[in-house]
């Protein structure tokens, strides 16, 4: 078991290393030229010289890589080249709290669609229900979701005034309903049909049917066996929704005009801030690399087979 | 040297499969209603032209009301016009052509690339297979999307741009899943076999392994030309898509946003398309699914 924990940080690692590498070769190809930004287009030529010289550009591209990797291990993002003396660090942290929320709502909303819809359709296979619940779920992964976006806020904001149209106010959490259902819909559209299927094939097993005769009322069988199963293969997507999710949603954020991560980047690439670029790039897959792995470590305690199998 | 290739084949070409199909496509009507939308699409796009009762990027002076706003759907323009008086429904039949040209051939590379990827990793094992996965786990947490609009930043807007992004990201889903079963095909009898007639390993994994993979590949590939739909229309939507003034269904939304609290068809029309056209090529990946299912394990017989 140790062992195996072991070699999966080193993989982690491996994968952060890896991804690291991407985001400096990311500012590589972004063109213009880094010092010329931050000096202005006025500065005179030495001033420029001695701000290629202060980032570092000026020398070999195998010294920049490493003087890269040490700045990020000491927690250092870089100054943010558009937004005048702030750090990317800062400018993240204070995009992050819209962005995490979002994330939670979202998951959330997953949750809270995907598993008992996915339950009540495996308990009634074929039933009114569960024809329903399939044909929203076939609907749900299919729609763009800036699409799914645009029309909540056409009828549910705009027409019956029920929702705020755009932005972020307070109290926060009704500005990020209509957000947070379209980031979750294609998810848990796609948690129902898997919760639908495990349900299935564990009402089939024989310690099902074994609790049934020893007359374990179904209510418990429900509570012990099914869900705890029915969780199982849902675990792993929630770790790794939330991850995909923290790193900013663009989409999600630019229809609803939420000042997160995702519009930040897409705001820096727009004005080649490549330290923010690179930042926020990171920031996302760091997030998702790391629930990734928090994920697979929580799997192995959950289910005893895993843990059983892993040690070998 | 080819049995397992030519056996593919004749399954796939033999008149059970066919009338297999054919008889499964009679008796599920959704089965079938997915395969009939694919189809027309792929006429509809072919003959664009044809179909099209107007000019995609005509701006028609009639198609603006007297203050300037677009025209809703009538009997002149089907589906309305949009704010530059151009067809609403003349631009989703051009934009067809975008969407599954698109579609089709960034499904085809990324089935390449994964194909091969997921083939050999999964057939080498050892270090290849932990550098090849540990690549493919870059990629999947990598944010595509940003890295993307980066790329497309860079160097562009272009239609080529946008089908090497989708490959880019759809790749290494068809990686894992072939890998995952060329684990499990290289422990049967004929590959062990092939392998002690001293047959190399491209030789195996080209005549022996790929052909066992085709009907996994066909069913994702379906499955992929809905994905790139969505990725196309996401794209167009941010701006760095299919470049104007091509017509696009993504475009066309991401266009009529502007417009919708008084054009509301703007944003319908190219969603419900949207809609109708993955919905139709997920069913018709799923009706692929059950059919292979069915041939591999011979229940239907």
């Amino acid at each position: 078991m140790s062992r195996w924990v072991i070699r999966r940080t080193a993989q982690m690692l491996a994968v952060v290393w890896g991804v690291m590498t991407l985001a400096f070769i990311l500012a590589f190809i972004v063109p213009g030229d880094p010092a010329r930004m931050v000096a202005g287009t006025n500065a005179s030529p030495e001033a420029v010289a001695s701000i290629r010289h202060q980032l570092g550009i000026d020398q070999s591209l195998m010294s920049q890589y490493l003087h890269f990797i040490g700045r990020l291990l000491r927690g250092d993002l870089g100054v943010s080249f558009a937004l005048q003396n702030q750090t990317v660090g800062s400018v993240i942290w204070r995009a992050l709290p819209y962005t995490a929320l979002l994330a939670i709502a979202g998951v959330l909303w997953e949750i809270i669609l995907g598993i008992p819809f996915g339950i009540i359709s495996a308990y009634r296979p074929k039933s009114f229900f569960d024809r329903l619940s399939t044909f929203s779920a076939l609907f749900g992964l299919s729609t763009p979701p800036f699409w799914l976006g645009l029309m909540l806020l056409y009828f549910l904001a705009f027409k019956l005034s029920v929702f705020p149209l755009n932005g972020v106010g307070s109290p926060l959490i009704w500005y990020l309903i209509l957000p947070s259902f379209t980031l979750g819909v294609g998810g848990a559209a796609f948690y129902s049909r898997i919760v639908r299927t495990t349900v299935i094939n564990v009402l089939q097993s024989p310690f099902i049917e074994f609790a049934q005769l020893k007359g374990m009322p179904s209510s418990l069988i429900l509570r012990r066996h099914v869900i705890r199963h029915a969780l199982m293969p849902i675990v792993t997507m929630i770790g790794m929704d939330l991850g995909y999710f923290l790193g900013g949603v663009l989409i999600v954020e630019s229809i609803f005009g939420i000042p997160g991560i995702g519009q930040l980047a897409f705001r820096s690439i727009s004005t080649l801030d490549v330290p923010m670029i690179t930042g926020t790039v990171l920031v996302a897959s760091v997030f998702m690399v790391v629930m990734n792995f928090i994920v697979d470590i929580l799997y192995t305690f959950i289910d005893p087979r895993v843990r059983l199998q892993r040690n070998n | 040297m080819n049995d397992h290739f030519e056996e593919i084949e004749r399954s796939l070409d033999s008149p059970s499969f066919r009338s297999r199909a054919w008889h499964s496509l009679k008796a599920d009507k959704v089965a079938f209603t997915s395969v009939v939308i694919v189809l027309l699409l792929i006429i509809v796009a072919i003959c664009a032209p044809w179909f099209a009762p107007k000019q995609p990027l005509y701006q028609y002076p009639d198609g603006l009301s007297d203050i300037g706003a677009p025209q809703g759907p009538g009997r002149n323009f089907l589906l309305g016009a949009d704010q530059n008086g151009r067809d609403v429904l003349s631009r989703l039949i051009f934009g067809a052509r975008v969407s599954l040209t698109v579609g089709v051939v960034a499904t085809a590379l990324a089935s390449m690339i994964g194909v091969t990827i997921g083939a050999i990793s999964g057939y080498m094992g050892g270090w290849v297979e932990s550098i090849l996965m540990r690549l493919t786990d870059i990629v999947l947490s990598f944010p595509i999307l940003l890295f993307c609009i980066a790329l497309i930043a860079v160097t562009g807007p272009s239609t080529k741009n946008v089908v090497l992004v989708i490959a880019f990201a759809y790749w290494t889903y068809l990686a894992r899943i072939i890998r995952s079963q060329v684990l499990s095909l290289k422990e049967r009898e004929f590959i062990i076999a092939a392998r002690s007639l001293g047959l190399t390993t491209p030789q195996i994994i080209r005549r022996h392994i790929i052909p066992h993979l085709i009907p996994t590949i066909i069913v994702y590939s379906t499955l992929g030309v809905a994905t790139s739909i969505l990725i196309e229309a996401s794209l167009s939507f941010l701006g760095i898509g299919v470049p104007l003034p091509q017509p696009s269904w993504g475009e066309m939304i991401s266009e009529g946003q502007k417009y919708f609290q008084s054009a509301p068809w703007l944003l319908i029309a190219p969603g419900v398309t949207i809609i109708f056209a993955v919905l139709a090529f997920n069913l018709m990946g799923d009706w692929l699914t059950d059919l292979f299912d069915a041939s591999s394990t011979g229940v239907k017989r």
